[in-house]
């Protein structure tokens, strides 16, 4: 009478236990933590890990662990009044080459962590924080390179003796004016074969004036508006490292927009004034009458029209390499139109290609001309604004850093299209080339949804989350056993076991958890047992109908399965919707129903089934008591 | 135990006229009262700041306001969050975005001079773009749900069902949203995102009472549409009050236990719940009896579904 197989119950046992065992993460505390990680150029290695040791042996502040992680040190403590003074410890020994910031970590036990078993990421309305929606304006970016395009038409049109009237904007892109019909369509055919990224046009014929529109071709402003907003996410990735922020989430959304979540920050002032930082470039000259900058940083000694500047590497002794430029500017980040990372066509090798507008192109051609086979800089210049209380009055001042992001030598005369060459990789190649971009094609960010959660908020949420959750669960729970008794307590038992695999794949895949979230949990729960009542009722029904209690079983859960199914993929349609529509809250939302819906499906059909099984299977039924349907036949 | 008798035979039907006509006078005052008082939209889609704060000992809303407007601070909107000592603040600033900090700063500072015990527990700022984005976004997310289950339920049964299934889920959906516009609670993103969770609730509910439907036309010698739908819904009564109830008592739970992130979700849930149940009884079944629904509609479906033919 058992139809049950076996592949089944090995199936529903796999599950269970990979659902308590990805689950069971959550239960662990967290513990109070300091995690160090490098700053610019700063290696993280055994030879930290020893050093963080060592001045907390030194400073007697009790810790319990020190682990490298990843790309960090972390140092585990057992209270918070440790782990502020170890924090403040290590900051003052370890300087500026590293990043010390407070954190809680996961007591999860490493072997768990290597399974990847983990504690789901709890969201900034559970924990506290803030969190920035910046919005690119790029904009400024496109007229940039319209402009560029400009003067690209006119040198191209004066190479080819082609005479033209005007080249300006209008429209959607540029207008160009020609006095003859031959003139235009000459101009059309270079246009064209000399810049692909552009699409053009004949205009309207008025009097005397011939023209061609042209406008930017919508691939290439994807491409612009693409390369504006990584290069964006990436500077901003820099400086809030600088923070000092645990685990920092800095992400692109939508086309034009940037997510900041700071966990632990309750200050958005200091935060905003970070991602408020100006960016801009400057080449210069390398002076070569010093022959060693080490030397000249010791005295302090360089010819009145030089200065010394640091690269932003770092040397042997973990300091910054000097070198010595002339204090001269050839030509600054305002002029800079493109850089890109792109092979040598000559040689495969790495490079960077960077494309100046007319001044610049001129600046650079006068210079180069007379300084082939001489080394030229890249300095790469961050002002943050700061303001400051002095004698009760505000004083606007700018904190500058200034880092040499390369020094290559002239190999030729060029003006306003050259390219960096002898790099090493291809990634220091695309690295350089987005330090460029930054300093030159910063787009303007405007922060258009700003959020500050206090801690205490994030620590009340999560407790009444929880209770929720389980208040929530208790009262179905006794609701369901109470209807339909032992029928009742087996999906008891499903229910269970569906908010632990929900957990359990929620926490696997990194789905960060919110009041939302929290939300959607309770709502599956009630709604999951849904598919159970739908079982319950027709084993009732079939036993009113005077079937045996297993043929009472065996149909049930046959009849009730297409309507389960139908019922729980027009539900998935619904949570489908919220996932991929919705933003923010929506979404983890969205994201735990969907989850939800799978789950309950396995749980209150194939679990309860396997269950119902094992309890009624085995033996020779007299009779069956589902709440009210009470039936006796034989079996 | 049972609840309901397992032989009712309650005319559903019978009422069709009286729950129409009562379902459409309740549609029109929603979308009335939603064009006319509209909704009051939170600040996820207004834009501007929100600062809440805690106060030590029970405070009453008019010493919060009076406060505010000794401190030069106008059209502030104070509301409680449940309980006396949560208060939310809300403002639309004319300075712009860059001022967000301060104006939480300085509201702080002037309910501080009025009572020491306060603190700031969070506070945000919304551009006001990003507000209306959320708004059509949440819209294209309910036109996409409906479109896509008028889809299913069109191949799974047939296109009159899918048409009785959208009607119910705009009714649905409308009535929820209008409650909202009656009371004027806040409508935010977290409510917006339970509207939605409605719908696929009492589609649940919908399609529970459909495949019952389809099932006793199959099954029946001779299918008076009139009386299978009755029928379908009395057997399905038990059922559908159940899950009712569950998804009822997990919302409660949410509602007195979740604290006020929730408050609005598990509220807008508890009446997504009536309106969805009632609408399977009194509006679903009898628009699909209008439409003219008989067994000849739903027997070609067998011949492509071998599963389907084998049953009874």
């Amino acid at each position: 009478m058992n139809e049950f197989p076996r592949w089944k119950y090995v199936l529903v046992a796999v599950v269970l236990l990979l659902g308590v065992l990805y689950g069971i993460p959550n239960l662990f505390p967290q513990q109070p933590a300091v995690q160090i990680s490098a700053n610019r150029g700063a290696t993280v290695d055994e030879a930290l890990k020893e050093k963080a040791q060592g001045v907390l042996e030194k400073g007697k502040i009790p810790f319990q662990r020190v682990e490298l992680q990843n790309e960090h040190v972390i140092v585990r403590f057992a209270g918070v009044d440790d782990q502020t003074k170890g924090s403040d410890a290590l900051r003052t020994e370890l300087g500026d080459s590293y990043i010390v910031a407070l954190n809680l970590v996961s007591t999860v036990p490493p072997w768990m962590r290597a399974i990847g078993a983990n504690a789901m990421p709890l969201g900034l309305d559970l924990r506290g924080g803030v969190h920035f929606l910046m919005q690119v304006d790029d904009k400024d970016v496109m007229d940039k390179q319209l402009q560029r395009y400009g003067d690209d038409i006119r040198s191209a049109l004066r190479d080819k003796n082609i005479r033209y009237q005007s080249v300006g904007r209008g429209g959607p892109g540029l207008v160009v004016q020609f006095r003859s019909a031959e003139d235009r369509d000459a101009a059309l055919t270079v246009i064209q074969s000399k810049m692909p990224d552009l699409t053009i046009a004949t205009g309207q014929t008025v009097g005397e004036a011939y023209t061609l529109n042209a406008s930017v071709k919508d691939t290439r402003i994807k491409e612009i508006a693409q390369n504006t907003i990584r290069q964006n996410v990436t500077t901003l990735r820099n400086r809030i490292n600088a923070l000092g922020v645990a685990e920092p989430l800095i992400q692109q959304q939508g086309d034009t927009r940037i997510v900041v979540e700071l966990a632990g920050v309750q200050d958005p002032g200091e935060a905003k004034k970070v991602l408020g930082t100006i960016a801009t470039l400057e080449y210069h000259a390398v002076d070569e009458t010093v022959s060693n900058p080490f030397e000249a940083e010791r005295t302090g000694q360089v010819p009145p029209d030089s200065r010394i500047y640091h690269r932003r590497e770092r040397g042997a002794d973990g300091k910054p390499i000097p070198i010595v430029l002339k204090k001269k500017v050839i030509v600054s980040g305002d002029e800079m139109v493109d850089a890109s990372s792109a092979p040598d066509p000559q040689s495969g090798t790495p490079a960077v290609s960077v494309v100046l507008n007319a001044a610049g192109g001129r600046k650079m051609l006068d210079f180069t001309t007379q300084n082939v086979g001489k080394p030229m800089a890249v300095v790469y210049i961050e002002r943050t604004p700061e303001t400051k209380v002095i004698d009760g009055k505000e004083v606007r001042s700018a904190k500058v850093t200034e880092e040499v992001i390369n020094s290559a030598t002239i190999r030729g005369v060029f003006s306003n299209r050259f390219q960096t060459t002898g790099l090493s990789s291809n990634k220091e190649s695309s690295d350089l080339a987005l330090l460029l971009r930054s300093g030159s094609l910063a787009a303007p960010i405007d922060i258009v949804e700003e959020r500050v959660i206090g801690p205490s908020m994030g620590q009340d949420n999560i407790e009444k989350g929880i209770k929720a959750v389980i208040l929530g669960l208790a009262a179905v729970l006794v609701f369901m056993a109470f209807y339909y008794w032992l029928f009742g307590l087996i999906a008891d038992v499903a229910l269970f076991f569906n908010l632990v695999l929900l957990l359990a794949i929620m926490s696997a895949i990194g789905v960060t958890l919110t009041m939302p979230g929290i939300a959607g949990i309770v709502l599956t729960l009630g709604m999951a047992i849904d598919a159970n009542v739908l079982i319950c009722e027709r084993v009732r029904e079939e036993l009113r109908n005077g079937s045996t209690p297993l043929a009472a079983i065996r149909a049930g859960y046959d009849k009730a399965w297409a309507t389960i199914l139908d019922a729980n993929v027009t539900h998935l349609l619904a949570a489908l919707a919220l996932m991929t529509l919705g933003s923010g809250p929506i979404r983890g939302f969205g994201v735990t129903l969907f989850i939800g819906i799978l789950t309950s499906m396995f749980t209150s059909v194939t679990v309860t089934h396997a269950i119902t099984n094992l309890v009624h299977g085995g033996r020779k039924l007299k009779g069956l008591y589902v709440g009210g349907g009470y039936a006796r036949g034989a079996a | 135990m049972e609840l309901f008798p397992s032989n009712s035979k309650i005319d559903f039907l019978g009422w069709r006229k009286v729950s129409i006509v009562i379902s459409i006078i309740l549609m029109i005052v929603s979308i009335s009262l939603i064009t006319t008082r509209g909704l009051n939209y939170a600040l996820d889609f207004t834009g501007g700041v929100l600062v809440e704060v805690t106060y030590e000992q029970p405070v009453e809303i008019g010493q919060v306001r009076d406060a505010l407007e000794k401190g030069d601070i106008h059209n502030a909107l104070v509301q409680s969050l449940g309980g006396t000592r949560e208060v939310s603040i809300r403002l639309q600033p004319e300075g712009g975005q860059k001022d967000a900090d301060k104006i939480a700063t300085n509201v702080l500072e002037k309910l501080k001079a009025a009572r020491p015990d306060v603190t700031l527990k969070r506070h945000d700022f919304v551009g006001p773009q990003v507000g209306e984005e959320l708004k059509g976004d949440g819209m294209i997310a309910v036109v996409f749900v409906i479109i896509g289950i008028m889809i299913y339920i069109g191949i799974r049964f047939e296109k009159r069902f899918a048409i009785a299934a959208i009607a119910s889920e705009f009714h649905d959906t409308i009535l929820t949203v209008g409650f909202f516009a009656a009371t004027q609670r806040e409508f935010d993103l977290t409510v917006l995102a339970s509207v939605l969770a409605v719908v696929g609730y009492s589609i649940n509910d919908k399609v529970v009472v459909f495949d019952r439907v389809r099932e006793l036309f199959r099954s029946s010698r001779k299918a008076d549409s009139y009386e299978v739908l009755n029928r379908a819904i009395n057997q399905t009564l038990s059922r559908t009050i159940m899950t009712s109830l569950t998804t009822a008592l997990s919302m409660f739970a949410l509602y007195f236990f979740g604290g006020p992130a929730v408050h609005g979700f598990a509220l807008t849930m508890l009446i997504g719940i009536v309106i969805g149940t009632l609408s399977s009884f009194f509006f679903a079944n009898p628009i699909l009896y209008w439409l003219g629904v008989s067994k000849k509609d739903l027997m070609p479906v067998t011949r492509e579904n071998p599963e389907l033919a084998r049953r009874p």
